[in-house]
């Protein structure tokens, strides 16, 4: 039997995708009304009047709404998502501003017209009078306390959290890094970037006035708990509700939050209007009204020996939450804990304060808080090194967790609310090959024959601990149909990472089927209302596993069946190419096909397979009911994964980079991944989600921020001046597999959807650091801003 | 409003279209060819990229009505008359060059085009040609890689 | 991101082209190849009244090389420029500026006239235009066709000598004299994008001069003569980074800017220098 699972299948989504043929979300509902949004332009602002006079008159105008206008369950403000005791003062926007605006791009008007031209005219033709009030921008602002983001929450500190894990002998981290032989404080940053999705956000609605049921189609991670949030929001029956995300062109985190007002506010008005309505985002509306993420301050004081193993570790996390935190504080969670890596450390104190900006909101981006609390940690590595005159990875291996030590219980709660285990890895071996892999001990010789050319060369390293798969739960569903087809269904979403070819090779290695008689859907509530949606790098974990328990349901009925039809035993039989047989006897078989007929007793016959299973046919057994007690119609099963906790993926990375002496160029010449996400599914698709991460890294490190100025006005919401790099600025990207696998599920699979991200700043940062000797503290770095740094005295 | 003819595909299509219409909507909302598709609407990311009379160019940096009566290639028209998809889609699969796919048919015309003028490019011919196009998911190394695998199978099939 | 509305007009000869621009005055805006245009008008940050497409206007769509220079008519794409092997042949700048400006598919569509027009300070045809004292030649109805030489073109950041109704109709760039050298050097965050700062450097047997890009409201063009005749090229270089004006923005500081513009002249200059002087040999053999 070929074995699909492991293998680098092409992927069953690319046909449509290569031709035309996938559909996103603006290439639904051509016939459409389309909706538009008169935005803030104020980062922060009370709202006087709204003067719609000089609009109403456009031709093509239908609807014009403010917040007043919206009934109350309408209007209400935007659930907190993920309420954490911690999340004192969790604050979340009216899906049209009310009273007051909090960022620029804030939602004050809608507008639905007969096309987006229209709805734009009509947008620009409303005039919104606002009293300007203070913005708060940036962390120091937000720290200060002087002026308020929102006016009940003092210091605009929305969370504060405490995590500690004392040493071995009881001291605190703080008495643990007092009393190392080593210590050192330092002050770390790392500016804010988002996700920037190709396809921005989108939502299409379709009210059904004559059976009162509502379809909505939204560029969404998470369909279900969509459809949950519009039912509760609007009354409406939750079987009157389905929720579908088509075609997702990208998604990277952003699209994990819901309902976005704007998926609140479409649907409504398509029912208001009984017609079909649409809002695409475009891409300035992206730029100010989706969520970014990563910006934060850290300060640092670590304790070490000789040997620059890590005593104690207390960090200090200021974290920017933009305006709301609808998403709750799951990034800085992240930060604080996934910081930890791939180390055991003495003891580890973590603070965080989640300050309110007027900015945009900041929930995860792919990496979601680990990019910098892996710099955090890194860097520290890097400073000990230099510190003590130790090699980088000599450091890093004396902190090393070992191979033996797992279950390792890090003593900190994650972002799942359970207990911080990394269920198993292999860390020595991963640095060992990764320097086998960028020949780490041969480079200080390429580092002096680049010298004596007048080049500059540095080489850097990072390591990452990714906590994926993160609970409750998915489920999947599979069905064989009298065709012999086998149609399976999950309720997470898709946004690119192959799931419909991944989920089929699970299901055709688990049920012994060509691959392709499997179809595979995702983020359909018509076929799978139970699920929790597409972040943390759980797909593949998540609804992978339940699929395999799943089709493990559906083989155990099908030799129950085939069984009574051979009379045979079902220990003796095998399931391969569609056809179940009994082992070493090859007369004996029977079709998957005809176990589904035989599965579904009929009365009716619709063609002459089925009539094989209608009650007049022969074999029926007349002492049994025709379905059995305990059994259901029908060839199929269903069945849920949900982990006791997440499990832990690792991997390292290395560059050598060059600064160009006198223009302060900084091109990355070789980058190379070791990667461990336990079994791999399909290694092509694992080492595509890397080269996306990797360069997403790059663009983190080298090129992307989001500049606002004083007034909290983005500077750069555009493509030409948010810098996401092209083919030109990636370098190729080595890789190297380990797979260790996860003793936490039946597949041994571990996440990899984020991993390439998550140190690519920490790596670049150590790199440029070993090429000019100058230290390299907040990422991203510009050209410009390594000039700055090597006319900067020396500190000290 | 204008009335204008567009080749499309190798087929005659007709539409009425005000002064502003962007050829990209004109496409994709006129004509109903949803696979160009539209990233940015400033020019820089590439993803409503489609060949004009043959030669690559921004779909939503161009308006309808200026390129009435010539003829346009849309990914819809990439593939065989029978739907055997072209060396450059089937080097993309091959490759995995594509991972969500929005961004993909501007590649794949960027590529068609530039396979078309120089049927042996370079590392650095591939990247510059490549250079106007923006991916989010795959960092691109498979997109080059299936470049340069279309050029070897257009090769291979002119043999 | 939609474009406001606006009246269409799609003249079909330069007389009407000039008629229409005439009538519009300062409500009216030309549309060329509208990769600078379009975008400005997708972010509704232009709102003309009337758009006057020249893309059918017969004649305009030229291009010739002659021993004096090279002239690119008002529909000249860059792409064709760029590719011209007589163009090249004439003024070797040319095609080495074109190859940075933005990515190949915007040269498609891209004209050189528009560029100038534009006069995007950080653009790479101006300092060509300025460096190398070329000239364009503007239409208005009724009136008879005026050259103005790119030391009074440029104006202004974004602004040219272009009054209402006229139309840029060519640009003149002379062509490289025997004995010389060009260059074309920039610093780009991405490859395609407008340069944090750039040069352009003509070296002839008489004289030495460097066009910066990005570092000022408009070209700024050095005479180094001096400092190339006596072979010092950190004296060029000085010289340079006391001429610019850089201004700070979100990619890059002012210092940071001089202290390119500097190391791109001197390395610019070097190349030209070195380029004069294999042409030189070659003309003399």
């Amino acid at each position: 039997m070929t074995r699909l699972f492991g293998e680098p299948v092409p992927r069953r989504e690319d046909p449509r995708l290569l031709t035309g043929q996938g559909r996103y979300l603006d290439d639904l509902g051509q016939g459409a009304l389309a909706a538009a949004f008169v935005r803030s332009p104020h980062a922060h602002a009370g709202i006087v009047d709204i003067d719609l006079s000089a609009a109403i008159d456009v031709e093509g105008l239908v609807a014009v709404y403010t917040w007043e206008d919206l009934p109350e369950r309408v209007g209400a403000p935007l659930p907190l998502l993920i309420p954490h005791p911690a999340l004192t003062h969790g604050r979340t926007a009216y899906p049209l501003a009310r009273d007051v605006v909090r960022h620029v791009g804030e939602p004050v008007v809608m507008v639905v017209a007969r096309d987006r031209y229209v709805a734009e005219d009509v947008c620009s033709l409303i005039r919104v009078d606002y009293e300007v009030r203070k913005p708060v921008v940036g962390v120091p602002e937000a720290a200060a306390g002087a002026h308020l983001v929102h006016e009940d929450v003092p210091g605009n500190v929305g969370a504060h959290l405490v995590q500690e894990v004392p040493a071995a002998d009881g001291r605190s981290a703080a008495q643990a890094v007092e009393d190392a032989p080593h210590r050192l404080t330092f002050r770390l940053g790392i500016e804010r970037s988002a996700s920037m999705p190709l396809e921005g956000r989108g939502v299409y609605a379709r009210w059904d006035a004559d059976d009162r049921s509502l379809r909505v189609y939204s560029s969404t991670q998470t369909s279900t708990s969509v459809r949950m949030a519009l039912a509760a929001r609007f009354g409406l029956p939750l079987p009157s509700v389905e929720v579908i995300a088509p075609d997702v062109g990208g998604g990277f985190g952003v699209k994990i939050v819901h309902p976005w007002p704007e998926e609140v506010l479409v649907p409504w008005a398509a029912m208001l209007l009984g017609r079909e309505v649409k809002w695409a985002e475009d891409r300035r509306e992206h730029f100010v009204s989706s969520a970014h993420e990563r910006a934060q301050e850290q300060t640092v004081r670590v304790g070490f020996d000789d040997e620059g193993r890590v005593l104690g570790l207390d960090v200090t996390i200021l974290h920017d939450h933009g305006a709301y935190t609808p998403y709750g504080i799951i990034v800085p969670i992240i930060t604080s804990t996934q910081l930890l890596g791939p180390y055991r450390i003495g003891a580890y104190r973590v603070e965080f304060s989640s300050l309110y900006t007027n900015t945009v909101q900041v929930t995860p981006y792919r990496g979601a808080g680990r990019p910098q609390g892996v710099f955090c940690m890194e860097r520290t590595m890097d400073r000990i090194a230099a510190h003590l005159g130790l090699d980088r990875t000599t450091v890093r291996a004396a902190n090393f967790i070992q191979p033996g030590e797992f279950p390792y219980d890090q003593g900190l709660i994650f972002q799942d609310g359970r207990p911080l285990i990394y269920d198993s890895g292999n860390y020595p071996e991963s640095l060992r090959l990764l320097k086998e892999l960028i020949g780490w001990d041969d480079f200080p010789a390429r580092r002096a024959e680049a010298a004596r050319e007048g080049r500059r060369l540095g080489i850097g390293i990072g390591c990452y601990v990714e906590g994926t798969g993160v609970g409750p739960y998915e489920g999947g569903h599979v069905q064989v149909t009298s065709d012999g087809r086998v149609h399976v269904s999950t309720g997470l979403t898709s946004q690119g990472q192959g799931h419909e070819t991944v989920f089929a090779q699970i299901a055709a290695t688990e049920l012994g089927v060509p691959l392709e008689r499997v179809s595979v859907v995702t983020g359909d509530t018509r076929r799978f209302g139970y699920a929790v949606g597409t972040f943390a790098s759980r797909a593949a974990v998540m609804s992978g596993n339940a699929i395999a328990l799943a089709c493990r349901k559906v083989r155990e009925k099908a030799l129950r069946i085939a069984a009574d039809a051979l009379e045979a035993d079902p220990g003796d039989l095998e399931v391969a190419d569609g056809v179940v047989r009994v082992a070493g006897s090859p007369g004996a078989s029977i079709p998957l096909a005809t176990v589904a007929v035989l599965a579904n007793p009929l009365r009716y016959a619709f063609d002459e397979e089925t009539g094989r299973a209608t009650q007049f046919a022969a074999g029926a057994g007349m002492d049994r009911p025709p379905v059995d007690e305990g059994e259901e119609p029908g060839l199929e099963g269903r069945d849920y994964y949900s982990p006791i906790r997440s499990t832990y993926a690792s991997g390292m990375h290395a560059a050598i980079v060059e600064t160009d002496p006198d223009t302060a160029e900084i091109r990355i010449l070789r980058y190379a991944v070791v990667h461990d996400c336990g079994k791999l599914i399909n290694p092509m698709i694992v080492e595509g989600q890397i080269h996306g991460g990797v360069a997403q890294g790059v663009g983190g490190a080298l090129y992307e921020r989001m500049v606002y100025d004083g007034h909290g006005q983005l500077l750069n919401a555009s493509f030409m001046d948010f810098l996401m790099p092209y083919a030109t600025e990636i370098p190729l990207i080595e890789t190297a597999h380990l797979e260790t696998p996860s003793p936490l599920n039946p597949l041994g699979i571990k996440g990899a959807g984020e991993a390439g991200v998550i140190p690519v700043s920490a790596v670049i940062a150590s790199a440029i650091e070993d090429a000019e000797g100058i230290v390299i503290d907040r990422m991203p770095i510009s050209p410009s801003e390594l000039f700055d740094l090597r006319r900067a005295p020396a500190p000290g | 409003m204008f009335d204008i003819t567009l080749r499309v595909n190798g087929v005659l299509r007709q539409a009425s279209v005000p002064g502003r219409r962007l050829l990209s909507d004109c496409l994709r909302h006129d004509l109903g060819l949803t696979g160009t598709h539209v990233g940015c609407e400033h020019g820089v990311c590439g993803c409503c990229t489609v060949l004009l009379d043959g030669e690559p160019v921004r779909s939503c940096l161009t308006f309808a009505v200026t390129v009435d009566g010539r003829e346009i290639t849309t990914v819809e028209g990439l593939a065989g008359p029978g739907g055997e998809l072209s060396p450059v889609q089937r080097a993309f699969a091959e490759c995995h060059g594509l991972q969500c796919g929005f961004c993909t048919p501007g590649f794949l015309c960027t590529a068609t085009a530039l396979l078309r003028d120089n049927p042996s490019p370079s590392e650095e011919d591939v990247l510059e040609g490549l250079s106007g196009n923006l991916c989010r998911c795959t960092g691109y190394q498979n997109i080059v890689k299936a470049v340069h695998r279309a050029a070897e199978l257009i090769a291979e099939e002119s043999r | 991101m939609k474009p406001p509305p606006f009246d269409y007009h799609a003249p079909r000869d330069l007389g009407e082209a000039l008629a229409a621009l005439a009538e519009a005055g300062p409500d009216g805006k030309v549309l060329a190849g509208g990769q600078s245009l379009i975008p400005l008008l997708n972010m509704r940050l232009a709102a003309p009244a009337r758009l006057i497409d020249i893309n059918r206007v017969a004649g305009l769509d030229t291009l010739s090389a002659g021993p004096e220079g090279v002239r690119a008519g008002a529909l000249a794409r860059h792409a064709r420029v760029e590719r011209s092997a007589e163009a090249a042949a004439v003024q070797p700048l040319l095609r080495r500026a074109l190859r940075l400006v933005a990515h190949p598919v915007i040269r498609n569509r891209g004209t050189v006239v528009g560029s100038l027009v534009h006069a995007d300070p950080a653009a790479e045809l101006p300092a060509v235009l300025a460096l190398l004292g070329g000239s364009v030649r503007l239409a208005a109805a009724g009136g008879a066709e005026r050259d103005v030489p790119a030391a009074e073109f440029f104006t202004g950041p974004m602004e040219s000598a272009v009054r209402p109704g006229e139309l840029a109709v060519s640009a003149f760039f002379p062509a490289l004299p025997p004995g010389s050298g060009v260059s074309f050097r920039e610093l780009a965050r991405r490859h395609g994008d407008y340069a944090l700062a750039g040069v352009a450097v003509l070296v002839t047997p008489a004289a030495a001069r460097v066009a910066c890009i990005g570092v000022g409201p408009v070209p700024i063009v050095v005479d180094v003569t001096e400092q190339a005749a006596a072979g010092d090229w950190a004296a060029a270089a000085q010289a340079v980074r006391e001429r610019v004006e850089p201004e700070e923005d979100i990619h890059a500081s002012a210092d940071y800017r001089r202290h390119l513009a500097g190391v791109l002249a001197g390395q610019a200059l070097r190349d030209a220098a070195r380029e004069a002087e294999t042409t030189g040999v070659r003309h003399h053999a």
